[in-house]
């Protein structure tokens, strides 16, 4: 990870130079030539604007890296661009899209590739069981005639094999990446199947601009690199690209220009050598966002009782096997725990909590906690954010009434009116209310009412709800997995500051899970890493993450 | 990014996405049969009469599917299971001598047991196959009918009412119920101007059951059942154990079977054994999905309306097309008109996601 970051940075300064350098301005370059225009785009669904006055530019070989948080407008307008069905099915939009001078409007996604604009899409669609090369080429083979051809028509005609594969290679070396033409999709790594989808792309002749969309979310660091190398390549060969992704080390690196949106309206253009991550994340969600670097207050308190002892712990977790781990939690602290994927970190509290199959010792302020027993973890003070939201973590199709207060009331007892004596136990529908209308607001959960589905809130908003869910149950020690996986850079902010804050103010101690280091040494007072199922080793959060990326490493099997 | 999905709406719009386009449809069909009956020459009070009728004997049975819904055991497709207590109970209530209203009590009573051992036994075989309840619980309740063919005839019944006149020994296939319970429930505060009638005491009596499991619902362990159906995993994450739940809600779907079988008797006047029960699951099944619910969400107004959507069109649907080609096609009508409606509710039973 660290490596990578190194890596980007050194691709940046690179870049950077080259601006500087009077000789190389031309690489640089002013644009002259404009490829696209996009003035006053606007679009509404039924008279809600998502859209505003959206005026664009795009010259010929720019690399624009488009940000926004989820929800700003960012989809919908590349899906204008490139005429997709639903546009025209919800009435169109506004504004004028000028391509190479004339005006265009596309009425489906054929007649934009036609026109010379490729997208890739965040989900892969490939044929599995094809080659690299009968995918780029798919449907647009060179053919030759031949005998059957001749009577049935020329959906017979036999492939020119040779041909086909010096194309593919063609567009593979475009990339400036090296897979392999002959290998299987299913048989590929994700990053060579994100390559495949672009090869695609840039086989077609016609292709003038490319539009990539998270391109490299699924990628490795390694894979992630090359594609940001190839992007340059692409554009020095004078093909546009518009580059959309959440990672904004990388849109420094590789773009000409950074376009912020915003609540549908751009915000902000800048020159990406001029501007720099706080900066742009500042933009995107209109207010300060804590930079990185190690938390600004790490706590260490050495005499701090033991609340929690973990001995010889292991859990049957598919894919986060956990072997022997050994772990000390002190009463008041954010413990993180970190470490690769697949390493078992992930395993550590679903064991506890018991929700996969786990052995070994466990206690909890001195008394002994049986494992593969949810019910009895809760009544003794756990609490537990799953990372994974959707599956464990809500109740997607009730109301955000009942998915904070359900495990209350269950467990406690608590949001229950009781009659004859306790034998009916009627649910508190005013108590949860209120409780719920707490959390919305202490939280910020954006949602029409307490009354919404979980369902239909943005990722970040469920897992605010999944934290208020655990807050409800006013816990002794609370377990977080992953608390940001998938929400955008406001949200992350808001979950882990609110994260922090119930440390301070109600004294409870946290175990936070995350793959993301930064996020860890933002957060945590001290870091355990996972690595191979054990404990590699515990480190205060404000040592570097050089250290801390040695321990991930150690014992990996 | 998911602007596209917040589309607005006019009010109809929302009425339309609220109500359900098919239920819509299928009201607007009852309404025209409704305005088609007298013009053909229909008897409308009696016809009402009819639907009404018909409700009232059957809401019970549709009621029925509500707790398994809510666990996410799916739809009651063991209904006979809960249908053959209610017979063991009507049968040994009139083999034991009671009369009258008393009949009605102690078929109840006696009923009871049956349909909580059996329905514990069935749960129990429930969550064994998590995934597969609906097709497991269809063979249960066909497995059962065919086994309580054989009991009737062996059981050692001897009221001359039921057993078979000559042999002296084995139900009959049908028992009257004269004198017995028959309209004991639709008798209380009956309500007859002209041809129109309203046997409120059976309205009555689904009123309170409907208001039972509503209450149930709203309890802790009602809470419970819905979050289970709703996502089991994080239900048990919660501390909810899933299982004894479940159990629970297939215990309850059995009682209710029973005890809507007992009013479906008093209301139609007979008791019908032996094959009798193997049809009673599908037209409960296809009444509450057409009200609305989904294999995993079901609320009382889909049983109220989805039971007087199925039973409107199943009786109207005949005397309308009887009395518009004059023949006597009625039989032939109801089968069509019913697995049609089957047919189509089947086709719309939707899966809510877990």
């Amino acid at each position: 990870m660290n490596e990578h970051r190194k890596k980007v940075q050194e691709l940046r300064k690179f870049r950077e130079g080259l601006a500087d350098n009077p000789a190389a301005k031309d690489i640089a370059r002013t644009f002259a030539k404009t490829l696209l225009e996009l003035r006053n785009i606007k679009k509404d669904f039924f008279g809600n604007q998502v859209l505003t006055d959206i005026n664009l530019t795009l010259g010929e070989g720019e690399v624009i890296g488009l940000v926004g948080e989820n929800g700003a407008g960012k989809s919908t307008l590349m899906r204008i661009l490139f005429g997709a069905n639903m546009i025209r099915e919800t009435g169109g939009y506004g504004g004028e899209v000028i391509l190479e001078g004339k005006t265009v409007g596309f009425s489906s996604p054929f007649d934009a590739i036609e026109a010379g604009i490729g997208m890739v899409h965040q989900e892969f669609s490939l044929i599995p069981g094809f080659t690299t090369t009968e995918n780029i080429l798919l449907n647009r083979e060179p053919t030759r005639r031949n005998v059957i051809s001749e009577i049935f028509g020329e959906r017979l005609d036999t492939l020119k094999r040779t041909e086909m594969d010096e194309r593919a290679a063609n567009a593979i070396e475009m990339m400036g990446v090296d897979i392999d033409r002959n290998m299987v999709i299913s048989d590929m790594p994700v990053g060579h199947k994100q390559f495949t989808e672009i090869a695609r792309e840039l086989s077609k002749e016609q292709l003038k601009l490319l539009i990539l969309d998270e391109p490299t979310a699924v990628l490795t660091e390694k894979e992630a690199e090359a594609l940001l190398a190839s992007i340059r390549g692409m554009a020095e060969r004078g093909i546009s690209i518009i580059f959309i992704t959440h990672r904004l080390q990388e849109i420094l690196a590789v773009c000409d220009r950074v376009v912020v949106m915003r609540d549908g309206y751009i915000v902000n253009e800048a020159k990406a050598s001029e501007t720099n991550v706080s900066e742009i994340t500042k933009w995107m969600v209109g207010r300060e966002v804590a930079d990185g670097g190690a938390a600004p207050e790490v706590r260490i308190n050495e005499d701090a009782p033991t609340i929690l002892s973990i001995e010889k712990l292991w859990v049957d977790m598919p894919g986060e096997t956990v072997r022997n781990v050994n772990l000390e939690v002190k009463k008041g602290e954010i413990l993180g725990i970190g470490g690769l994927a697949g390493q078992g970190k992930l395993g550590i509290p679903n064991g506890i909590m018991g929700l996969y199959q786990a052995g070994g010792r466990v206690t909890f302020e001195g008394r002994e906690i049986p494992l593969n027993n949810p019910r009895q973890c809760l009544d003794s003070g756990f609490s537990f954010v799953s990372e994974d939201r959707r599956g464990v973590g809500l109740l997607l199709d009730e109301t955000l009434e009942w998915n904070v207060a359900f495990p209350a009331m269950q467990i406690q007892n608590r949001f229950l009116k009781n009659y004859l004596g306790g034998l009916i136990k009627w649910r508190d529908e005013k108590a949860i209310k209120e409780v719920t209308d707490k959390y919305i607001e202490s939280l910020a959960i954006k949602c029409t009412s307490s009354r919404q589905k979980a369902r239909e809130l943005s990722g970040g908003n469920q897992q605010k709800v999944c934290l208020a869910k655990a807050f409800a149950l006013n816990p002794r020690l609370l377990f977080v997995s992953e608390p940001t996986r998938g929400i955008d850079v406001g949200a992350k902010a808001l979950v882990l500051n609110a994260l922090k804050d119930f440390n301070r103010e109600n004294g409870v101690t946290i175990v936070m899970i995350s793959s993301e280091l930064e996020e860890l040494r933002q957060s945590c007072d001290r870091i355990a890493i996972v690595s191979g199922g054990k404990i590699a080793g515990i480190l205060p959060a404000s040592s570097s993450v050089e250290d801390l990326g040695a321990l991930m490493l150690s014992q990996v099997i | 990014m998911n602007t596209d999905t917040k589309k607005e709406k006019g009010a109809f719009g929302k009425f339309v996405e609220s109500f359900g386009l098919p239920r819509l449809l299928i009201t607007a069909f009852l309404l025209l049969l409704l305005i088609l009956a007298p013009i053909v020459g229909a008897d409308l009070p009696t016809q009402i009469t009819n639907i009404i009728a018909r409700f009232s004997w059957n809401g019970v049975l549709v009621l029925a599917m509500v707790p398994m819904v809510h666990s996410g055991c799916g739809l009651n497709f063991g209904l006979p299971l809960g249908i053959i207590s209610g017979l063991l109970g009507a049968t040994m209530s009139i083999e034991f001598g009671f009369t009258g209203a008393l009949s009605f009590v102690m078929a109840i009573l006696i009923a009871t047991p049956f349909a909580l051992v059996l329905g514990a036994l069935y749960g129990w075989l429930l969550n064994k196959i998590k995934g597969g309840e609906m097709m497991i619980a269809t063979y249960v309740g066909f497995s059962s009918v065919s086994l309580m063919c054989m009991m009737w005839l062996v059981l050692p019944y001897k009221s001359p009412n039921m057993v078979w006149g000559m042999a002296g020994k084995g139900l009959r296939t049908t028992i009257s119920l004269e004198g017995y319970y028959i309209d004991v429930l639709a008798k209380f505060l009956r309500i007859k101007i002209g041809n129109f009638e309203i046997p409120t005491g059976t309205l009555l009596f689904f009123a309170l059951l409907a208001f039972l499991i509503w209450a149930f619902l709203h309890t802790k362990t009602g809470t419970a059942m819905t979050a289970v159906g709703s996502n089991p995993t994080f239900a048990r994450a919660a501390g909810i154990n899933v299982d004894k739940i479940r159990l629970l809600s297939v215990v309850m779907s059995t009682w209710l079977a029973a005890i809507g079988i007992l009013v479906y008797e008093q209301g139609f006047g007979f008791i019908q054994l032996y094959m009798a029960p193997f049809y009673m699951a599908l037209p409960a099944v296809s009444a509450i999905l057409i009200g609305g619910a989904s294999v995993n969400k079901a609320s009382i107004t889909n049983v109220i309306i989805g039971t007087i959507l199925f039973q409107g069109i199943v009786t109207m649907t005949p005397t309308v097309m009887n009395n518009m080609v004059h023949m006597d096609m009625s039989e032939v009508i109801r089968i069509i008109a019913s697995q049609g409606m089957i047919l189509y509710a089947l086709t719309r039973k939707t899966e809510g996601s877990k």
